[in-house]
């Protein structure tokens, strides 16, 4: 049964990916969890299936297809591997802003093997400042010719360590008001001056790699400035609330289901007291507030996307599909390993590793008492 | 190089993850599909593959065909987006009900109706019916050579396909002229999966509907009417589990458990 009206293309593009998943990621999802590794190959492979540049027209090397249809996509991959998905979501962080801001050069330049599976994408905004404050950004962009010479160290970076094309925001100025000015690059990996430093050891969504970026004295000619100089600040909101954020919700609505199904299958099997756990109330309640955070989730998410494929700003609709489906998530992991008992405990059972990856889709794209901000300032305007 | 065009018969089935679902309608003695999403039979998919796989070597067009309600259509997409070029739905109200016999015969009506080709590959068997008897059948009324169980096909030259046929205990090399009817199991190939631009291309790929005044085909030869096939009686097994708890020392159990399994015929005497 479905909630939501997708159209035959989307429901043919549901059961594709879940066949890919279910062949593909399903039986490493607990390798990519323990080992916090990031299947290279198994990426290539997503591009070749188009899944890597799903929202980028045809004419850049894309599939041609929407946002929606993205969020499709991280949905299913994240029901069995929350942390495979969050490497495809900041990929595709890498990907829009190029696609977003690049002049013609750029995105011809880099969008065909980002979306082909042959490189991968990065966005790298956050500093040790902090994340969603950009004005206090501290790594810097000097001006020397035509070239640039940035300086400075990003950090809570996914893809950090394997991204071959990042997108990195630094200051290079002050605008009128006296704020910081930020730039966007392209940089290359093997770009001189331009290294991963510390690799985070994550608790959630493995498989993504989160580290440092180690940005000293990195040259960078014109035609790597991404957007216009002093304008980056927008690339930053905008790739980060209407790409960013309904990505994390899709992956949280993967969470969500990946609870409801897991909580569902546990209690018809488990037979305790003579009966399966199914036929107690209290279980009942369970799976019965799993599957309203499941509906009311992807029913926000799905709303907030749809809004951005026609093409109009969705960043608070965003914030609040971000906000309730992270929390929601965490909850619904909470209430799947009490369900469980002792199993819920045990490894051999994803349950705990849903609650790791809820927990920690909270500060990926801005917490949220930060999402708070942004909805409560839509509402008081 | 002669460009080849193959003709792929596929069938909509319902998903064999959901079998637990389906049901058997006493009155009509016909399974209960409702709710139950269809599929692709997955043996089809092998055949989708060996076609596309052919076309890929020697270049040419690859066709679906398949007997179904109008709402197949999405199937046929399906099959489009994997790689075919073109699909034929034979739909007709007058065709629900056949048996193997009868849509056989519709699948000959529209394959004659579409023209010359070189191949007509089919799964050997449905995941619903498992008759294994239309591909045959097929062969027979299109007056084709037919071959199952096949699983490799090569073109040995412009008019002569070589197969390789799985017999019991072993398998045999066969070769047969252009055209024929060509039946492949499951481990003929790995069906590719079907990707994103796959999807956004089938949309533009033709799917052409022929009803049966189109097929120019009679009522009476086909649905139930022209179904030599009628079930008997039709009963419904009940499963019913009993635990039987065996206590003693572990050597006792175990004679009692052999003794139970010997009664149940599980061992022999």
């Amino acid at each position: 049964m479905s909630i939501i009206q997708f159209d035959k293309k989307q429901e043919m593009l549901r059961r594709t990916v879940r066949e890919f998943v279910e062949k593909e990621i399903v039986p490493i999802a607990t390798e990519i969890d323990e080992q916090d590794t990031f299947p290279e190959e198994l990426f290539q492979k997503m591009g070749q299936m188009g899944y890597n540049g799903i929202f980028v027209p045809r004419e850049y090397g894309g599939a041609g297809m929407g946002y929606t249809e993205r969020a499709i996509l991280l949905e299913e991959i994240s029901r069995h591997s929350a942390g495979l998905a969050m490497a495809v979501m900041t990929h595709h962080l890498g990907v829009a802003a190029i696609l977003d801001f690049g002049t013609e050069e750029q995105k011809k330049k880099y969008l065909p093997d980002l979306c082909a599976g042959k490189k991968i994408g990065g966005l790298a905004v956050t500093e040790p400042s902090g994340g969603s404050d950009l004005m206090g950004h501290q790594s810097t962009g000097e001006k020397i010719g035509e070239d640039w010479v940035l300086n400075g160290r990003k950090c809570f970076i996914t893809n950090s360590h394997v991204a071959d094309v990042s997108v990195v925001t630094v200051r290079t100025g002050e605008d009128a008001k006296g704020r910081p000015a930020l730039s966007g690059f392209i940089i290359e990996k093997g770009n001189e001056g331009f290294a991963p430093g510390h690799k985070e050891n994550k608790f959630g969504l493995r498989g993504s790699i989160m580290g440092d970026l180690n940005i000293n004295d990195c040259h960078v000619s014109g035609e790597a400035l991404l957007g216009q100089e002093g304008k980056a600040a927008k690339i930053a909101l905008s790739t980060i609330g209407g790409v960013g954020r309904p990505g994390m919700a899709a992956i949280s609505v993967g969470i969500l289901r990946a609870c409801l199904e897991e909580s569902v299958k546990f209690a018809k099997e488990r037979v305790i007291y003579g009966k399966p756990l199914a036929k107690v109330p209290a279980i009942q309640s369970i799976i019965a507030k799993n599957r309203i955070d499941y509906e009311a989730g992807m029913l926000l998410t799905y709303q907030a996307i749809g809004i951005k494929d026609t093409g109009e700003r969705s960043d608070t609709q965003s914030a609040i599909a971000k906000h309730y489906t992270t929390e929601a998530a965490v909850l619904a992991a909470k209430r799947t390993i009490d369900l469980m008992g002792g199993y819920g405990c045990v490894n051999e059972y994803p349950a705990g590793r849903y609650l790791r990856d809820a927990m920690t889709t909270i500060p990926s794209g801005g917490t949220t008492q930060i999402m708070e901000l942004v909805i409560a300032g839509a509402s008081l305007a | 190089m002669k460009e080849r065009r193959i003709l792929v018969c596929i069938k909509p089935v319902p998903d064999p993850e959901h079998y637990d679902k389906i049901g058997i309608d006493p009155a009509s003695k016909t399974l209960v599909r409702s709710g139950i999403p269809a599929v692709i039979n997955p043996n089809d998919k092998n055949a989708i593959e060996a076609a596309l796989e052919i076309r890929e070597y020697w270049g040419g067009i690859v066709e679906l065909v398949s007997m179904a309600p109008p709402d197949a259509e999405e199937k046929l997409r399906e099959g489009l987006a994997m790689g075919a070029d073109k699909a034929y739905l034979l739909s007709d109200r007058s065709f629900a009900g056949s048996d193997t016999l009868a849509t056989a015969r519709v699948l000959a009506a529209g394959i004659a109706k579409i023209g010359s080709f070189d191949l007509v590959i089919t799964g050997s068997e449905s995941a619903d019916g498992g008759t294994t008897n239309v591909s045959p059948q097929l062969g027979e009324m299109l007056g084709l050579p037919h071959v199952c169980n096949v699983e490799s096909i090569t073109p040995q030259n412009e008019e002569q396909w070589q197969l390789n046929v799985k017999i019991e205990e072993g398998y045999l090399k066969v070769e047969g002229p252009t055209p024929m009817v060509v039946g492949v199991n499951d481990k003929i190939n790995t069906p590719r999966y079907t990707t994103v631009m796959g999807i956004m291309e089938a949309e533009d790929k033709e799917v052409v509907i022929w009803s049966a005044a189109d097929l120019e085909i009679d009522n009476d030869k086909v649905g139930l009417t022209g179904s030599p096939t009628q079930p008997g009686d039709l009963h419904e097994p009940k499963l019913q589990r009993a635990g039987k708890l065996l206590e003693g020392e572990p050597e006792v159990v175990v004679d009692k458990l052999i003794r139970l399994l010997r009664q149940a015929g599980v061992l022999n005497a």
